[in-house]
């Protein structure tokens, strides 16, 4: 993105738009101040309340224009809104570091930003008349300072980040509560209660040995069967929780066997050496299975491939195909577990899936053993 | 036969060698762990090795490792490769040195003693025999690939169960046909894969690749 200050006649559109804004802050601030006021008679209350959600509305306008106008866009620091009564919303409203920068940012922008709109805007008209001038000057000491309270104070990023931890966490714990009932369910259903019906058909043979050899023999065989079925939802179950083949060879060898056994050729790239933390191998592979499950089943695609990297602890996984296109997570539990297992290690998913291919989907999985020391610039889906 | 056999579960590697001493076969060593298992098998130079995929030190593949290694230093060392599960990947890797003699089942297949002691003899003897599952595997894959693609439905059951490393005469009683119908079904493969004439066992060897290559 380029910053506009080389546009003079964009600066005097801007300097006047400055000016209402700075007209608008000031009026919020006095509605904000005779809420305020109110709060003795109750009443108070939901003016304050719908004064906060204007003026983040006007805020966020704020960032946008003069994120433009710096060139480097100018990130959101609030929190989620607090849903439920009104008390409920006070309480989220005050809890967030956000709306004390906000209402600072409200006075400064109603008083030194109103003066320096005001400053600008005779600039502007000046700029225009001598062009051979440094344009701007007054605009840009009023996006200065427009920045610097409205981006994200360190203590709402910190707060952003819980907020985002909490939710990734109460989701894997989610998730892995749901999955353990699942295994518990296979077993009971499924691998035990064959080994029972193994061991009864064993106590039955053993009784009729003696007196009806041909029936014990029966009897034996359906044991046979029933330890092989046995075996065989083991052997599926065990897939589902860790691939043995990822215990032996790591990602690279569990993907490249699960590129070997579809339907569809898959290329596999790969730069990575050496084993990766468990924890991010079986995340990734499983990212990667589903990425390719998909592929097989819904696009159609005569040909995939898959990329792995690593760089700087940071994983990146493509999983491509030239199939129909048209993959989207609300459709299915799939890409939403994907996005959801990523997110628990502060990963990504990407999807890029436009009508009629091709299938994209851009996974990225931090993989030092330790949180990462500074935020992450790419976001959880 | 002289097998040795290679397995870290003290109740299977009872059990196999019990199986396989009841059936005419003689187990010169039995170990439990990957570097033994090398080390037993370019000593003994046995007619086939048993050996389970997973085995310490490192509960990973040490078996499938030492076998392939070992028939790197002993050319055409008969293997047959025992696991809890099946993979494509691994098949090929055994299969990779093209000189037969390789097996590749699910633990579960010794059930079945009489079928599992001729895929042992079918292995000793410089053939091929590959799980079910490996060859099920193969079934959804790439249906569009040539010279394989050419081959009739019932050619391909045929290869299939030459896979499996079934005898002509198995495969005949499997398919409720002639022995004679099974062998101009395997010549016929032969030639759609383009086989030169060699001995019948090397030629099936050759096709079971192809398949499984494909
Ligand atoms: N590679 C792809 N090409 C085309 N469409 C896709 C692709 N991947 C997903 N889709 C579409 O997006 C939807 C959502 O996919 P998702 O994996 O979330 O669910 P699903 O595969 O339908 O079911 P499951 O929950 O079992 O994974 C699918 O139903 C499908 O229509
Ligand atoms: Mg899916």
């Amino acid at each position: 993105m380029k910053h506009q200050f080389g546009d003079r006649r964009r600066l005097l559109q801007l300097s006047i738009a400055a000016i209402g804004f700075a007209s608008a802050s000031l009026a919020l601030f006095i509605f904000m101040v005779t809420g305020t006021a109110l709060i003795v008679v109750w009443v108070g209350v939901p003016v304050v309340v719908e004064t906060v959600v204007k003026v983040r509305w006007l805020a966020e306008l704020h960032r946008r224009r003069v994120g433009e106008l710096l060139g480097e866009p100018i990130e959101s620091p609030y929190l989620r809104r607090t849903e439920g009564n009104l008390l409920d919303q006070v309480r989220g409203l005050l809890r967030d570091p956000a709306t004390w920068r906000d209402t600072v940012w409200l006075i400064a922008n109603g008083t030194l930003g109103l003066a320096l709109a005001c400053v600008a805007v005779c600039e502007a008209v000046l700029d225009l008349l001598f062009w051979w001038l440094p344009p701007g000057l007054a605009m840009r000491a009023y996006a200065r300072l427009s920045r610097a309270l409205l981006a994200p104070s360190e203590k709402s990023r910190l707060a952003l980040r819980v907020e985002q931890l909490t939710e990734s966490r109460a989701e894997t714990v989610d998730t892995q509560a749901a999955e353990l009932r699942r295994i518990e369910r296979d077993l009971h259903d499924g691998a035990q209660a064959r080994l029972v019906a193994l061991g009864m058909n064993l106590a039955l043979a053993e009784d009729e040995l003696a007196r009806n050899p041909g029936a014990a023999k029966a009897l034996l065989s359906e044991a046979r069967e029933a330890s092989s079925n046995a075996l065989a939802e083991l052997r599926d179950l065990v897939r589902g929780i860790h691939p043995p083949v990822l215990a032996d060879r790591g990602l690279v060898g569990a993907v490249q066997a699960l590129s070997l056994v579809g339907p569809v050729p898959v290329e596999v790239h790969s730069d990575l050496i050496g084993r990766l933390p468990a924890p991010v191998e079986s995340a990734a592979y499983f990212a990667v299975a589903e990425g390719l499950a998909n592929a097989i089943k819904h696009s159609g695609a005569h040909h995939m491939s898959i990329t792995l990297s690593l760089e700087n602890d940071l994983l990146s996984m493509v999983v491509r195909d030239d199939g129909t296109g048209g993959a989207d997570p609300s459709r299915g539990t799939g890409l939403r577990g994907i996005a959801r297992r990523l997110s628990a290690f502060d990963g990504a998913l990407e999807v890029s899936s436009p009508p009629g291919g091709p299938t994209e989907l851009a996974m990225v999985l931090p993989c030092a053993s330790s949180l990462p020391k500074t935020l992450p610039s790419y976001g959880t889906a | 036969m002289r097998v040795v056999l290679a397995e870290d579960l003290a109740l299977l590697r009872d059990g196999l060698i019990r199986l396989l001493e009841a059936n005419d076969c003689e187990v010169v060593e039995a170990v439990d762990n990957g570097p033994s298992l090398l080390r037993a098998l370019t000593t003994h130079r046995p007619d086939i090795a048993v050996v389970d995929v997973r085995l310490p030190p490192t509960f990973t593949d040490e078996g499938l490792r030492a076998a392939i290694e070992a028939r790197a230093q002993v050319k055409g060392l008969p293997v047959l490769v025992l696991s809890q599960y099946v993979e494509q990947l691994y098949a090929r890797e055994l299969l990779a040195d093209r000189s037969g003699g390789v097996g590749y089942l699910l633990k579960d297949r010794v059930f079945n003693v009489a079928q599992f002691i001729d895929a042992v003899r079918q292995v000793a003897a410089g053939g091929t025999a590959m799980d079910p599952e490996v060859v099920a595997q193969l079934l959804t894959r790439r249906s569009g690939d040539k010279p394989l693609a050419s081959l009739t439905p019932r050619e391909r059951e045929v290869l299939e169960a030459m896979a499996e490393g079934r005898s002509n005469a198995a495969i005949a009683t499997r398919m409720f046909v002639t022995e004679k119908a099974v062998s101009k079904h395997t010549n016929s493969i032969f030639s759609k894969l383009d086989l030169p004439p060699s001995e019948d066992d090397n030629r099936r060897v050759l096709a079971v690749l192809a398949y499984l290559n494909g």
